[in-house]
């Protein structure tokens, strides 16, 4: 059954980051622990402004040094009093769930239970080697994490066994919550298995559409529900992890974003053996049927509240920034973002 | 390597074998295209069946060697990870597409696709020796193959790459590809299907026959 899932649900909206590498405004590039303070206060500003949530992706790469996402989300947590922090995502497979659970429950003690956690395995595999796990062991290791973190997040003693870690018996793991779990998402990408997943759990569904027609993603959405339904498992919220950039015009948008873009998928393209876009496919994605979120704030609530109601979506997450981009520029995109896209997308989905 | 031309012929039925990132969306657009389709992953029928009834309706959820038995084209799209515990038994005696890629920056390495002498259907054949190996719908991104298929004729239908060593087969998958929505350009070998891989021409690109003739031709030569 279809569920009118905005009478259930509130409309959230926040902002993604994989902490791209910034440039000062002279396009030099500024180091990891520069990028890493700018982000504090881009999180910061967020909330100022009153949007809804601030994620931080884990990678562990010279472009995208946040390989410790919690440690900053902590720092913002200490000065804001709203905005709720989280991953986007957490690469459960090559962590320990044990661990994932007691970052982000203290994460949840000094933000006053604003913690959330998107579990997956996002683009890159680079934290596989460094962790010493072997990516043939993929869909072993994310089940079997996942299975344990949906008993850690119960609270209460943990009794598990599996094949990827030791066993734990009547294991008390702390800090304990104060107000029961916090929320659990399962970021897919496109594996209809870990959208049946994430209702099995009764978790979350964060669709990650980062390239091609956002509207291809309505069946799975449609399979969640379903699912969730099979499963017996009350409705959970549907999100979307779109990448994206505003600034004052479409022109300076897309002028803004396209060089950076071009030099960041240049260079991953080579590494890993695919073409380079164009500027048409580039425009392509940016047009009402694709996936790139870039524009004037009137043009991006357009397509924000275009995508969501296709997609049963409540809450739209803009991963904002690409590697080169100054930190001005992406100060600028949050504001934007926050004072002229959220409202006009609450007013166009009203 | 020519041009596909179009011969009529009976309309195979397919079995999709993988229900991941791209299983679900070839089986949706064979069905779509008139085929009959089921589909499999590695075990209960069951366990794929909601996946089945949402993202391909029309399609029947079957246990592996069942859905081979009936077919006759199977398509392989499980992690090519996997492929090393695959059983060629399972394929025996059947036209097998391959759709998988080695793309270690990607997906890891595995060792059996290590050796850089072979393009890695090469190595799909070299394990299912009772099968006929075809290359395709490997270049273009499973998030790409439902939007961009076009009726025969567009002039903005967008071509793939089939290769094999066996002409017959390579038409046969030729033709279900032109019926789903997409021009071919058929190249002779498995060998040639290295063409197609990660790095190569025409991998993730979006091109018309005439520019994907051109850019496997100047790469070939």
């Amino acid at each position: 059954m279809t569920t009118n899932a905005s009478a259930r649900f509130p409309l959230l909206l926040g902002l993604d980051t994989f902490g791209d590498t910034t440039n000062d405004a002279a396009g030099r590039p500024l180091t990891h622990a520069q990028t890493i303070r700018n982000l504090v206060e881009q999180g910061v500003l967020a909330d100022q402004l009153g949007l809804d949530f601030f994620g931080i992706g884990e990678h562990h790469t010279d472009d995208w040094p946040l390989s410790a996402a919690d440690v900053v989300l902590g720092a913002i947590a200490a000065r804001t009093k709203r905005i709720h922090l989280g991953s986007a995502v957490t690469v459960l497979s090559s962590d320990d769930p044990v661990r994932v659970f007691q970052r982000y429950s203290t994460l949840n003690a000094i933000s006053g239970g604003r913690a959330e956690v998107v579990l997956g395995r996002g683009s890159s595999i680079d934290s596989f080697p460094l962790f010493g796990y072997d990516l043939a062991n993929y869909e072993t290791l994310f089940e079997e994490k996942v299975n344990l973190f949906a008993e850690l997040i119960k609270g209460g003693p943990v009794t598990w066994e599996g094949t990827t870690r030791a066993a734990l018996i009547n294991q008390d793991v702390v800090p304990h919550t104060e107000s029961g779990p916090f929320p659990v998402w399962i970021g897919v990408g496109g594996s209809p298995q870990s959208v049946v997943r994430a209702a099995h759990y009764g978790f979350n569904l964060m669709l990650a559409i980062i390239g091609g027609s956002p509207s291809r993603f309505a069946p799975f959405s449609r399979l969640f529900e379903q699912a969730l339904a099979k499963f017996e498992q009350p409705p959970r919220p549907i999100g979307v992890h779109g990448p994206g950039h505003v600034a004052a015009t479409d022109e300076t948008a897309r002028e803004e974003f396209w060089p950076y873009y071009l030099d960041v998928f240049r260079r991953i393209g080579k590494t890993r053996g695919f073409a380079t876009p164009t500027k048409e496919q580039f425009l392509h994605e940016v047009g009402p049927h694709g996936a790139l979120y870039i524009g004037s704030p009137e043009t991006v609530a357009q397509k924000i509240a275009a995508n969501l109601p296709a997609l049963h979506a409540t809450r739209f997450d803009l991963k904002y920034g690409m590697g080169g981009l100054s930190h001005e520029a992406l100060m600028t995109n949050i504001e934007l973002y926050a004072t002229q896209v959220a409202p006009r997308v609450r007013e166009l989905m009203e | 390597m020519t041009a596909g031309s179009s011969s009529p012929m009976p309309w195979p039925r397919i079995a999709v074998l993988g229900a991941g990132h791209s299983g679900p969306v070839i089986a949706r657009i064979a069905v779509a295209a008139g085929f009959q389709v089921s589909i499999a992953a590695s075990g209960d029928p069951e366990k794929i069946a909601l996946i089945t009834e949402v993202l391909v309706p029309g399609a029947e959820p079957r246990w592996a060697a069942d859905a081979v038995e009936d077919a006759d084209i199977v398509v392989l799209s499980i992690p090519l990870h996997r492929f090393p515990d695959f059983d060629p038994d399972l394929v025996a005696g059947k036209l097998v597409v391959d759709v998988m890629n080695y793309w270690p920056p990607v997906n890891g390495v595995v060792e059996m696709f290590e050796d850089r002498r072979y393009s890695s259907s090469e190595i799909v054949q070299r394990r299912l020796v009772r099968s006929t190996v075809v290359k395709t719908l490997n270049h273009i991104g499973y998030h790409e193959m439902e939007d961009d298929r076009r009726p025969a004729g567009s002039p903005e239908r967008r071509a793939l790459g089939v290769a094999g060593d066996a002409r017959s087969a390579v038409d046969a998958v030729a033709e279900v590809i032109e019926r789903i929505g997409y021009d071919t350009v058929r190249l002779d070998s498995l060998s040639a299907g290295r063409l197609l891989q990660p790095g190569g021409p025409v991998f993730g690109k979006s091109l018309h026959r005439t520019e994907f003739e051109l850019a496997v031709r100047a790469t070939a030569a």
